[in-house]
């Protein structure tokens, strides 16, 4: 039992820290553009892409570094002639352009790359075992994700409050037009966010990639948990989208790993109680146990747990 | 006699399909004190909303002799041109010297004000220099704002009724920040409803009623024209 705790502890929270290098860039971008993106997720899923063909040229070394910069690239390219153009016309057709981006971006990985997942593995120097807890072992490659996805969440803190550029970027959060008559050219601001934003997703995807699935549906799978932990989160707080999503890591992790059900849980009387439902298993359920929560978030605290925008 | 700092001529803006300035004419030479007065609604604030590129502007505006309608607001702002909002816009979830700090356009030119400066004319302001903008009563706030605004070192600053809702001692404190920046040769477009402040520094006034200026002469003249008073200022 404590060994199931343990790992899934150490699970729970390096999922949940991944989900928060999403769950950050999309909070930022949702502050500034007033909408969701609902492309985030598919700058993680190229990210992974990107990662596994440069890993496979020159490298994972590389490929760290320089697949998130070409995500980021991509990603402040979409936002100065695609999302700069629509936005004149309202919210609507923003969520529009940015739901039929991530269609587009399913499709060309699937030309591209193919249908079925493919071969990212885990590069050699970080293919061991970093340590073993009575009978089960905990890979190298996992602590190194957890390392990467702390440290970003560090830059990030020291980065938004200890530099101008990070004071610039939360004052046009909220008052673009005030930080423009300042002298700051906050369309530009607003566009190295969404890339940085972009490229936080891509690095995401690159480390996550050879420890999940690398595959087309990758970001279809991904996206609706990253809306969970946005909402649940509050819109537009930082500090709800880092609870959340290590809420949403922890709870999903915990759920699998229990694999008991119902019955095993409340006792034999619950079998009565229940009737058929008694005997699921709480793995079985574990994937909707998000969406449960989204729902009884909104029911309890429509604002999400941290936020205070009016919806 | 050289170009004034600031001529607008003709000016229109609109919200929408309502048209709020019928064309407006005025100017500004370097190092004047010149003050914009009307009713509520008349449309002051539009005026420099107007000049700042916030409102989409019809007609000439040239700043040093440049134009600058359609330009965007940063443009505007790094040519010289400083704007302090009537609402107090400060960034509340700042500290007093992270706004200060955000009003400096660059890191590396040090303009004719320092932090040092401002914390000399509003002791309240070092005080409190550490704690969250959004926390200062509303005197302090209207500081902050023109502070964070000189910190960008502009030519000329319009400044949108600064005295509005304020304590006497606060107006006086305001009206010694505007002479500190008229003593150090820099322009000022004030807008005001009363009259206290702006008789008494302006070099001169104009009077705006219903999207045009009605009116326009030294605070000598206003004084005596009991009739422009009434029609256009007094409530
Ligand atoms: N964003 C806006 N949309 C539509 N109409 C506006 C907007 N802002 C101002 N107006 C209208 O434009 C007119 C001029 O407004 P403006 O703010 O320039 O007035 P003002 O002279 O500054 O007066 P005060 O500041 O006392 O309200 C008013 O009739 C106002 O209702
Ligand atoms: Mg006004």
């Amino acid at each position: 039992m404590l060994e199931i705790i343990t790992f899934s502890t150490l699970n729970g929270v390096l999922y949940g820290m991944v989900l928060f290098m999403l769950a950050s860039g999309l909070t930022l971008i949702f502050s500034m553009m007033g909408v969701l993106n609902f492309a985030h997720a598919s700058f993680y899923m190229l990210g992974a892409y990107f990662g596994f063909e440069i890993s496979r040229r020159i490298g994972f070394w590389p490929a760290l570094i320089v697949a998130p910069i070409l995500v980021g690239i991509v990603g402040a390219l979409v936002e100065r002639f695609g999302l700069r153009r629509v936005h004149k016309f309202g919210h609507v057709p923003e969520l529009l352009f940015t739901f039929g981006l991530a269609f587009v971006i399913e499709e060309v990985v699937q030309m591209i790359w193919g249908k079925l997942p493919v071969d990212y593995r885990v590069p050699p120097s970080l293919d061991f075992t970093a340590f073993r807890l009575f009978d089960t072992t905990y890979p190298a490659y996992k602590m190194f994700m957890l390392a990467i996805a702390i440290g970003m969440f560090v830059a990030l803190l020291v980065v938004l409050n200890k530099t101008r550029v990070g004071l610039i970027i939360q004052a046009s959060l909220t008052h673009p037009n005030t930080v423009a008559m300042l002298g700051h050219d906050v369309p530009t601001i607003f566009m190295a966010v969404f890339g940085a934003g972009s490229a936080l997703a891509g690095l995401a995807g690159v480390i996550a990639g050879p420890a999940f699935v690398t595959q087309p549906a990758m970001a279809a799978l991904l996206g609706p948990i990253l809306f969970v932990v946005i909402v649940v989160g509050g819109l537009g707080s930082l500090g709800g989208a880092f609870a959340a999503s290590l809420l949403i890591g922890l709870v999903q992790t915990f759920a699998v790993a229990i694999n008991g059900s119902l019955a095993d849980i409340f006792g034999a009387s619950a079998a009565d109680w229940f009737g058929d439902l008694g005997t699921v298993t709480v793995a079985q359920i574990a994937p909707i146990i998000p969406y449960f929560l989204l729902v009884l978030v909104l029911i309890i605290k429509p604002t999400g747990l941290f936020g205070t925008r009016e919806t | 006699m050289s170009a004034p700092l600031l001529q607008v001529q003709d000016l229109h803006a609109f919200y929408g399909k309502s048209h709020i300035l019928h064309g407006v004419t005025f100017d500004i030479a370097a190092g004047e004190i010149v003050s914009m007065l009307g009713r509520n609604g008349v449309g002051r604030s539009t005026t420099i909303k107007a000049i700042m590129g916030d409102v989409p502007p019809r007609g000439s505006i040239r700043f040093r002799d440049r134009e600058i309608g359609g330009m965007k607001p940063h443009q505007i702002a790094r040519l010289g041109l400083g704007y302090v909002p009537e609402n107090r816009d400060i960034f509340p979830s700042l500290t007093v010297r992270q706004n200060l700090y955000l009003g400096q356009k660059s890191t590396k030119k040090t303009g004719r004000w320092s932090m040092a400066d401002m914390f000399k004319v509003f002791p309240r302001l070092e005080e409190r220099a550490d704690t969250r903008a959004g926390v200062l009563s509303g005197g302090e706030q209207q500081m902050l704002t023109m502070c964070r605004t000189l910190m960008g070192d502009p030519d000329l600053i319009m400044i949108d009724e600064p005295t509005e809702g304020l304590a006497p001692m606060m107006v006086e404190l305001v009206g010694k920040l505007l002479s500190e920046i008229a003593g150090r040769g820099i322009s000022i477009l004030l807008v005001e409803q009363k009259l206290t402040i702006a008789l008494k520094i302006s070099h001169r006034l104009y009077v705006m009623g219903h999207g045009e200026i009605v009116f326009s002469g030294t605070p000598g003249d206003l004084a005596a024209n009991a009739g422009v008073r009434k029609e256009w200022l007094e409530v």
